[in-house]
């Protein structure tokens, strides 16, 4: 059976992306025959964020709509032999998915003997965002430790409460908070919100924090997840995430203000 | 850091004020979860029909949707204003 979760967040630029790219990566790195869907139709960028942009032929509305079928339309990552990648269409429009239309690619997906399918959602709630969440085991709810984007995520989390296939069904969909752009400087400080300010407002326990780190947008210029990156934080802090998802007890780390050494106080480092 | 930083940073804690900010906001926006979309038109209809008659601001009136049991209760509450400031 494989296990679908969403990566959403309601709010937009908050690292969706990022993170679904992030984490598909992470768990075909720990042995898990992975797909990673782009749901965002007509603004297709997770290609991009993978490296593949130029493998794109066939996409994800063309699977849908019987123009290809899935084996034309999925991207093997050229890093890992059981990773796969399904873009959105660029040049359609959000109404172009259906719930029947998705639900077929889904269960052909998982019929292929997948583990995993990382369904990266659209920002908002409408259409390609419902899609995306409706069929999900699990949600990793992106949230950055700011006002808007913590107050968009308890919308994303009732909408998951009520309008997911687990929920009609009177089931859960099981939720998990990942926080990124944390900088335990400024929550030092006094303006940031801590994670535990989030968990409490939010009610929900973080699988991940990722740490403001220069290595996300470097990795997005070179179109090679931040999760492969080993020497970064943000890379590490991804990592952590997986090994969670995958249901290891791993403490958080980079959560707290790195002490600066004797020499590196005095010259600046 | 300046030396005069400690004069600013003392008064603003505004993660504090965020998150106090937040505890309300998703508080009332939890309890309208599943209510009717109607309700937010009928709070402002009633604050129309009110305001003919009492001088009040859209703060007086609250419009909630209770679930007592198997029955559902539109609680409406109407904070009068203080007898010198009534117009009519």
């Amino acid at each position: 059976m494989a296990e679908i979760i969403v990566v959403t967040s309601g709010k937009g630029g908050v690292g969706k992306t990022t993170t679904s790219a992030s984490l598909a990566c992470g768990l075909a790195k720990a042995g898990k025959k992975t797909a990673v869907i782009d749901f965002d139709v007509g603004l297709r960028n997770l290609d991009l964020i993978m490296g593949c942009e130029r493998r794109v032929v066939y996409d994800f509305v063309n699977v849908v709509h019987g123009e290809a079928n899935l084996k034309q339309a999925l991207i093997k990552d050229k890093r890992f032999d059981n990773l796969y990648v399904l873009a959105a269409s660029q040049t359609r429009d959000k109404d172009a998915l259906t719930k029947e239309g998705v639900e077929k690619v889904l269960n052909d997906i998982a019929a292929e003997g997948f583990d995993f399918i990382v369904c990266d959602s659209p920002a908002g709630i409408e259409k390609g965002a419902f899609l995306a969440m409706y069929f999900a085991d699990r949600a990793v709810v992106v949230v950055n430790p700011e006002v808007s984007s913590v107050r968009d995520s308890d919308r994303i989390l009732g909408l998951l409460a009520s309008k997911t296939r687990k929920a009609e069904n009177g089931e859960r969909v099981q939720e998990h908070l990942l926080l990124t752009r944390y900088s335990p400087e400024r929550v030092e400080k006094g303006d940031m919100l801590s994670i535990d300010d989030v968990q409490e407002i939010l009610g929900l326990n973080v699988i991940g924090v990722i740490p403001e780190s220069p290595e996300v947008l470097s990795s997005s210029n070179a179109g090679v997840p931040v999760i492969l990156d080993d020497a970064s934080n943000a890379g590490m802090a991804y990592m952590d995430a997986v090994a969670r998802i995958l249901g290891e007890d791993k403490p958080l780390r980079f959560t707290t203000v790195e002490k600066k050494g004797f020499f590196s106080k005095m010259f600046g480092g | 850091m300046g030396i005069f930083d400690f004069l600013t940073q003392r008064s603003k804690n505004t993660a504090v004020v965020a998150k106090d900010r937040l505890r309300i906001l998703i508080e009332q926006e939890r309890g309208m979860r599943g209510a009717p979309d109607y309700l937010p038109l009928l709070q402002r209809e009633l604050l129309e029909v009110i305001k003919k008659y009492i001088n009040v601001d859209i703060e007086a009136v609250k419009v909630e949707l209770h679930k007592d049991g198997e029955n559902e209760l539109l609680d409406i509450s109407v904070t009068l204003p203080e007898k010198s400031n009534a117009t009519s």
